[in-house]
């Protein structure tokens, strides 16, 4: 019984944190202007929650079903490519196909938009972004029929395929008119734009949108991860034969989290696409995969808090902290001519190997951020109760 | 009662079980013996749906069990604790007994459950926010036992429980089988330890190259000669 309670005000303190953490990205997001220094922690915000929410899902599959997937970026374009056809306003959706005759000519934004006023927008908005994880989850159900059968490195290299195939299905010429070839698909309705208007004073959403939407998947994958469903994912991952002695249908559970993994995997695509302005093929090659693979490595796999601080740590050095190495000159130091162009990414590489030689098992491990500080007090507190003790003695 | 009929099990072209008659009758303990690759392990496998059949029947209470779904046959209240123990490394030791009660949707019945299973093995209380991985051979053993039990199963079949653990938890956890029979749990076991097995066992059979050779009660077993020789190391003369 006093578990339970303890769970529940655990429960209650992770929500207010996280609600807190909304309320302050909302607030930076009125702040921070664009034309202002500080206008990169937004960016980083950004770009960091799409691929927190990226790498939280590959964690899913890989950390707690223990299911070796490379496929992530091919979902993510299946996303990225589906959010941004269905939201294209339609007076501007010639302009992008400029050389194909456009199939698709429903913009959920815009039509609902147009029915119920900015409340309309929002909502085809996130229509838009739950048909972009869908499409992705329905991608993941076929490919995943026959490769679920295979098992570590021969599931990566297949997944790993499988996403490339779709990489080059979309920049297929004949499909053009739906996804604009090799061309790559804008106007539509991205981050830079949201905006609430509240009697007459303007909110901008542009950062926090992305935050939220990875926030609230973030949340459900948690809750999921924390269900039965989850502890048999992990079983699945802990011993395969132990398992279906348990009587978990080892298919059943393999498919539902990879379409899972895949839906969240669809809507950070689709967050991408918003973040960006634009979707193109091109960007979602296997690199993005490994990067993605990545962070959840550096963050612990098997750590969802792991891989939001992989992911942000991730984003920030290599698109913020580091950046003046590539100018030469970083915290005051001027680099060497020759180091230069590119000496950021060196810096960077060498930064990863120290953390993996450091952190065998990424940042957090398996564990996650409420039990490592509740650890961290733990200790703090232990000292001064060490001293009473021999005081009483 | 657990009723097998001419079984037969082949894996590609080797045949592992070459029909063999099993009885597994209400609250009794019933031990297979035999050798390394006689067929114990399929033969366990094979009820639990693991392996699927080439021939015969497997029948509890007269319902036909063969090639029905794992989950179906757990369901008729037929669980396992499979050989060498298989714990769930990483997650805890209250995580492993609630992915035991998978199938189960009572939230009261399961709470219960595990305070059986920690009145069984205190030791398991103890640790029940320990990660399974880091439990000792023989407290392993218990979680995989408490785990099997967590299915509420009418009949317990377990794989070499002894596998691989001190003679004096071995002793331990053979204490517990008969511990748990005794609260009314069919247990049908699988050992190579024929001597602790026969001692504890109501009835046992012999398994050699997938025909079962010899059948009688644990004491008929643990004194016909040819068992001696054979699997308890007596000396030939």
């Amino acid at each position: 019984m006093i578990d339970k309670q303890e769970a529940k005000r655990k429960n209650l303190i992770s929500l207010a944190a996280v609600l807190a953490f909304l309320l302050l990205v909302l607030a930076l997001d009125q702040i921070i202007k664009p034309t202002s220094k500080m206008y990169m922690l937004l960016t980083v915000l950004q770009k960091g929650s799409v691929y927190a929410l990226a790498a939280v899902s590959m964690n899913l599959l890989n950390g707690f079903t223990g299911l070796f997937s490379l496929g992530h970026a091919g979902f993510m374009l299946i996303g990225a490519y589906t959010y941004a056809i269905f939201s294209i306003p339609s007076d501007a959706r010639d302009t992008v196909y400029q050389y194909f005759d456009a199939a698709v000519r429903i913009s959920f934004p815009e039509t609902l938009g147009n029915a119920l006023g900015g409340f309309g927008t929002a909502l085809g908005v996130l229509l838009s972004v739950l048909l972009a994880g869908l499409v992705a989850a329905a991608f993941a159900y076929l490919i995943g029929l026959p490769v679920l059968r295979l098992k570590s490195d021969y599931l990566a290299i297949a997944t790993l395929g499988f996403a490339e195939i779709i990489r080059a299905i979309f920049q297929w010429k004949k499909l053009g008119p739906v996804t604009n070839g090799s061309n790559l698909l804008k106007n539509f309705d991205r981050c830079s734009t949201f905006k609430l208007e509240l009697g007459g004073a303007t909110l901008s959403l542009s950062t926090f949108v992305p935050v939220l939407i990875a926030t609230v998947c973030i949340t459900i994958i948690v809750l999921l991860v924390n269900s039965t469903y989850g502890r048999a994912f992990k079983a699945i991952r802990d011993d395969e034969v132990a398992a279906e002695a348990m009587g978990i249908n080892l298919a059943r559970h393999k498919m539902l989290a990879f379409c899972t993994s895949c839906f969240f995997a669809g809507i950070s695509g689709a967050t991408m696409a918003m973040v960006l302005s634009i979707a193109q093929a091109n960007n979602f090659k296997s690199a993005m995969t490994y990067e993605i693979l990545l962070m959840v490595v550096l963050g612990g796999i098997g750590s969802i808090s792991g891989s939001v601080i992989g992911a942000m740590l991730f984003i920030s050095a290599s698109e913020w902290w580091l950046r003046g190495l590539d100018s030469g000159s970083f915290l005051g130091i001027t680099a060497p001519t020759v180091f230069r162009n590119g000496f950021r990414l060196v810096v960077f590489s060498v930064i990863i190997m120290i953390v993996v030689l450091f952190f065998r098992k990424g940042i957090m491990g398996d564990r996650e951020l409420p039990e490592v500080l509740a650890g961290l007090r733990a200790r703090r507190a232990k000292k001064p109760e060490a001293k009473e003790v021999q005081g009483n003695e | 009662m657990l009723k097998i009929e001419n079984l037969q099990v082949a894996y590609g072209g080797i045949q592992a079980l070459r029909g063999i008659d099993l009885e597994v009758p209400d609250g009794k303990i019933v031990t297979l013996i035999g050798a390394n690759g006689a067929g114990k392990s399929t033969t366990l496998r094979t009820i639990s749906g693991l392996v699927k059949a080439k021939g015969g029947s497997v029948t509890y209470d007269g319902q036909e069990l063969l090639g029905k779904p794992i989950n179906q046959i757990l369901e008729a209240g037929i669980a396992q604790v499979p050989e060498g123990r298989r714990v769930f490394a990483n997650l805890t030791v209250l995580e492993n007994l609630k992915a035991g009660a998978y199938l189960r949707k009572d939230k009261d019945g399961i709470e219960k459950d595990i305070q059986w299973v920690y009145e069984l093995f205190p030791r398991l209380q103890e640790r029940s926010w320990q990660l399974a991985g880091t439990l000792s051979g023989g407290e392993q053993q218990m979680l995989a036992v408490g785990r099997g039990l967590m299915s509420r199963p009418k009949v317990l079949m377990m794989d070499e429980p002894s596998l691989g653990l001190a003679p004096l938890v071995v002793q331990g956890i053979f204490e517990i089988i008969r511990e748990i029979n005794r609260q009314g749990v069919t247990i049908l076991l699988i050992e190579q330890n024929a001597n602790m097995a026969l001692k504890t066992a109501d009835l046992a059979y012999v398994l050699e190259t997938g025909r079962i050779t010899m059948k009688g009660t644990g004491a008929e077993l643990l004194a016909d000669e040819s068992v001696k020789e054979a699997y308890l190391g007596k000396k030939r003369t």
